[in-house]
């Protein structure tokens, strides 16, 4: 066992320490400062001779020069292990359940929980048997937590084949015991407990291959499945101004997502929206399990008032969260809002270490963190052949709501899927707010992809015609043309748009999408005959009306049916015989 | 007995450098000069040196002046005494009674565990249909007004607290005209509300340091009041002086600025101010409504821009008028579904159809020719603007609904409305 450093403190400006030390500091270790009895958790970013610079994950309140630093020799870690889901944690991991229950109103400065409960009993079954060799990753047991099986697995960190020695019976195991015991060829041994530690920034290497991501994720919106979709295993952004509507659109998303585990990363927004996740996922039910929410969800909130390091770690945490429950064969989805926040506290932290400023002060480094963030992305196939995934979903609040921003250029660079959204929508209220036009993805649609040809077509000629009759005037447009017009209004209307809040239309499948879709193709396809504009603008806005009544009925109901006659009625009225 | 200090060895702006040792970060201190004695508070710690900020600014010290650590942070005190009073930024009187001291308590305090906050689910009434109907002000809301100078915001800021049902109300004041201080302080007196008011003060004459106080100061004791279970309205007038204040410490600490002077925490400074807002699980709320005066009116600047990022919705006041565009009320979702049932369609359609008028307004204004379905959205948008938009209209919530209805049924048929038709059966006007 090496000797571990220790230091004092020579300086501190904002949240950045620094400090002098005695023997050996690692790049990225943890370090704690200490004033009076509270330890400050600390992350070293710079060494400079016998001098380290680090970033405090608290308020630096209170410390002072000569203040003593305890170096810990181990790389910023979270915890893996059962128990996870259901779980609210900070951007270090703590959990705020307990430490509400420990500390009341207000984060306790320098108080530092255990993620997992240590104590719980788990209903472990072994897979392997002793004598069997095993490599990193590989699913040593099971224990059920809620719906899903959680494997225990042999250590990230082993290197080369090892075999098991000692295996625990089937048994009610808590996760400090030792549930085998493992020796490789040099005659090393380790034991394997049911919990293991991995350091947040660096991603878990154990499968054999990383897969193309080909196959739809449905977010259960029209926009995003059929226009702009969602694979699994790919990687999205969605950018937009304040007011844009991101935040709805992200609930929405880890509502609806066919996905087994949703880990939503809160990274320095606002607490008001985490709270309604925090309070809401508990009772609101799973239509795909028939279980509540929050038992397929980890929630890892560093809103925008906690501190500012710790929001950077917050976003790894909720990869790497994914990262393992993907080694189980699962799909996850982790939601970022916003990554903006992120590439902030980068910059904070940049200007305090007096670095070259790169565009916007972010530091020249910002679209490699990026690129390796979306990176951790991917469909794998583990080593024992079965398949799992992470998709990452990240918001970006672009400055000024300009695109032309750092952050979001760099994000365009590596995600499949870019859902862009316009204040012009969201102005004119055509929620989803998602720009039918400069949005785009590389991933399929749950639809032909003939036929989106077909109504992306009808959607910009119809903008097209829009804006030319703001320059020649209603009265200067073709009738033809101003039935295009109408029809991508029409499209506009009735499938680009949904309606969140309301109980039917929040979730759309696919299967219904498929079905809305053709009957959408099919009046757009149609050859319409109206005597003038007024007629041709009543016609569609009544079609609408009763389209939207659809979209509110429930899949093939009494009532759908019903509008669905109707609309084939409607639709016969001007068409050519 | 603590170490007073002789040598000031730098001074730059706002900020003095004197060699010490055993300081805490954060800490204050007193500088006795010719002029006085001011507070300073330690903003960083470089090996034996201490760079302090001094509060009322550092003219007319001298480098031999003495500075005296005082071994805390900045306080305020959390008394029921401090209703009905006025400070400035440090929180000295300056209504001419004594100092309130008891129930100390340090300013720019820990942040609110997540998980001890609930769902907002009060409406504040206002009376004002651009707030009401469309969006709606909620218990626990950050919200700010976003003008310019010259509009009446104050006024409005003034209205709202009136009008709304709360226990306490702070204000702080920052960089005010002294003709502001005056009309809220008149304007609280007036009404009877100055007796469950408390404001912290800083004029346009003061220190600019004294600025950055304010909102901690007003929010500390927010807190206070709101764990005591007392429903607190804050309102913080004008967070640009605010931001302003920061950029200017920052840039004479030879911050590398982000974007336009500003410094790059802009964002988590505003932030952790604005996050105070809170409803707390099983005692009181804080509520806080600002106003943001855009540089130019220009929503792109930094401080609006940061702040709309923050706020949980925005009202433009532009022309005496709250805008429909670009005002929001993010928590409006919260409380709408209770109101009526019609709340919702009614506020997304009347809006929708207002963004149809302003195009037929362009349209017209180019001199095409008006459509029928033009002449309709004329007349709209004409009774909108008059019904709704207009400031001095004071009417309840289910008076305004009906109004739209009235007014919707005066210009449209049913089906040219987009709302569900079971909604049209049950509200609209026969």
């Amino acid at each position: 066992m090496e000797k571990l450093s220790k230091g004092k403190i020579v300086g501190v400006n904002g949240n950045m320490l620094t400090v002098e030390f005695d023997d050996h500091v690692i790049q990225n270790e943890v370090a704690y400062a200490k004033v009076g009895d509270t330890r400050l958790k600390s992350e070293v970013i710079r060494i400079r001779g016998k001098r380290a610079d680090l970033q405090a994950f608290e308020s630096t309140d209170g410390l002072k020069i000569g203040d003593e630093v305890e170096f810990t020799g181990e790389l910023l870690s979270v915890e893996l292990g059962p128990g996870l889901l259901t779980q609210v944690f900070d951007g270090l991991q703590n959990p705020l359940n307990e430490m509400a229950e420990q500390h009341g109103f207000f984060l306790k400065r320098g108080a530092y929980l255990k993620a997992l409960d240590y104590e719980r009993e788990w209903d472990f079954t072994p897979i392997v048997s002793s004598g069997d060799t095993v490599i990193a990753g590989d699913w040593i047991g099971m224990v059920p937590e809620g719906i899903f099986k959680h494997y225990i697995m042999a250590p990230f960190d082993l290197h080369g084949e090892w075999q098991i020695t000692e295996l625990s019976p089937a048994g009610k195991y808590n996760l400090k015991t030792s549930i085998a015991r493992i020796k490789n060829e040099k005659g090393e041994e380790r034991e394997v407990f049911m919990a293991q530690n991995w350091p947040v920034k660096i991603p878990i290497p154990c499968y054999k291959n990383k897969l193309l991501s080909s196959e739809n994720m449905s977010m259960q919106m029209r926009t995003i499945d059929t226009f702009f979709p969602v694979a699994t295993g790919g990687t999205f952004c969605t950018p937009g101004p304040f007011g844009a509507g991101k935040t709805v659109l992200q609930h929405s998303m880890s509502i609806n997502a066919k996905a087994d585990i949703v880990i939503v990363a809160a990274c320095g927004e606002r607490a008001g929206e985490v709270v309604e996740i925090l309070r809401e996922f508990p009772k609101l039910q799973d239509p795909q399990t028939g279980r509540t929410l929050i038992d397929r969800s980890i929630i890892i909130c560093n809103t925008s008032s906690m501190p500012v390091a710790a929001r950077e770690a917050s976003v790894y945490t909720a990869v790497t969260l994914a990262e393992y429950y993907r080694q189980m064969g699962l799909n996850c989805l982790l939601l970022a809002d916003s990554t903006s926040r992120w590439a902030q506290a980068l910059r904070e932290m940049s200007g305090r270490l007096e670095e070259i400023p790169g565009d916007e002060a972010f530091p020249a480094y910002l679209e490699s963190r990026i690129a390796a963030f979306y990176e951790r992305a991917g469909l794998v196939e583990l080593n024992n052949g079965e398949k799992g995934s992470v998709t990452i979903g990240g918001t970006v609040s672009p400055a000024g709501g300009n695109f032309e921003e750092p952050v979001t250029q760099a994000t365009l660079k590596v995600v499949g899927a870019f859902l862009g959204l316009s204040r012009e929508r969201s102005d004119s209220r055509r929620y989803p707010a998602i720009h039918p036009l400069d949005s785009w993805s590389h991933y399929p649609s749950v639809v032909d992809a003939g036929e989106l040809t077909k109504a992306r077509n009808i959607l910009k000629r119809g903008l097209e015609v829009g804006q030319m009759m703001k320059v020649i005037g209603e009265e200067g447009t073709h009738i033809d043309d101003f039935e295009i017009y109408l029809k991508s209004e029409f499209l506009d209307y009735v499938y680009l748009q949904q309606n969140t809040f309301d109980d039917v239309d929040a979730a759309c499948s696919p299967e219904r999408q498929r079905y809305v879709f053709a009957r959408v193709i099919n009046v757009l396809d149609k050859k319409f005959h109206f005597t003038d504009k007024d007629v041709a603008r009543s016609f569609f806005l009544e079609l609408r009306q009763i389209f939207i009544d659809w979209n509110y009925s429930k899949f093939k109901s009494s009532e759908f049916m019903e509008l669905e006659a109707k609309i084939m009625d409607k639709v016969k009225e001007h068409s050519n015989a | 007995m603590r170490k007073v200090y002789h040598r000031i060895i730098q001074m730059a702006g706002n900020v003095i450098t004197i060699e010490a040792d055993n300081v805490s970060y954060n800490e204050l201190a007193e500088v006795h000069s010719a002029s006085g004695v001011s507070l300073a508070q330690v903003i960083r710690l470089q090996d034996e040196k201490v760079f302090l900020q001094v509060f009322a600014g550092s003219r007319g010290i001298s480098t031999g002046d003495q500075v005296r650590f005082l071994g805390r942070a900045m306080q305020v005190s959390s008394s029921e005494n401090m209703l009905g009073r006025i400070f400035n930024g440090r929180g000295i009187p300056r209504d001419g009674r004594p100092d309130v001291n008891d129930k100390l308590i340090e300013i720019g305090g820990p942040s609110v565990n997540p998980a001890k906050r609930i769902i907002p689910k009060n409406m504040i009434r206002t009376g004002i249909p651009m707030i009401d109907v469309f969006n709606t002000l909620v218990e626990s809301q950050k919200i700010p007004i976003f003008s310019i100078a010259g509009e009446s915001y104050n006024a409005l800021l003034a209205r709202i607290a009136l009008q709304a049902e709360v226990d306490v109300i702070i204000l702080g004041g920052m960089g005010l005209k002294y003709d502001d201080y005056l009309y809220f302080r008149n304007t609280l007196e007036e009404k009877g509300a100055l007796s469950r008011s408390v404001m912290f003060i800083h004029t346009a004459s003061d220190p600019v340091v004294e600025c950055l106080l304010v909102p901690d100061m007003s929010l500390a004791l927010a807190e206070a009041y709101a764990l005591e279970g007392k429903r607190v309205l804050v309102l913080l007038t004008d967070m640009t002086n605010f931001a302003d204040a920061m950029k200017e410490i920052a840039i004479t600490m030879e911050q590398i600025p982000s974007n336009r002077g500003y410094p790059g925490d802009l964002y988590s400074q505003l932030a952790s101010r604005y996050e105070k807002a809170v409803d707390f699980d099983s005692a009181g709320s804080i509520t806080i409504l600002t106003v943001t005066t855009m540089p130019g009116d220009d929503v792109t600047h930094p401080i609006p821009d940061n702040t709309g990022y923050i706020t949980e919705g925005q009202f433009y006041l532009r022309g005496g008028r709250i805008e429909p565009f670009g005002s929001l009320s993010r928590l409006k979702q919260n409380v709408n579904s209770n109101t009526r049932s019609d709340h919702r369609s009614i506020m997304d359609t009347m809006i929708r159809l207002y963004a149809d008028y302003k195009e037929t307004m362009e349209k017209q204004s180019m001199g095409f020719q008006m459509s029928k379905w033009d002449h309709k959205l004329l007349k709209y948008g004409k009774l909108f603007e008059s019904r709704m938009m207009d400031l001095s209209v004071n009417i309840p919530l289910e008076e305004a609904l009906d109004l739209g209805w009235k007014t919707l049924a005066e210009c449209f048929e049913p089906a040219e409305s987009g709302i569900k038709t079971e909604l049209l059966n049950q509200y609209w006007p026969k």
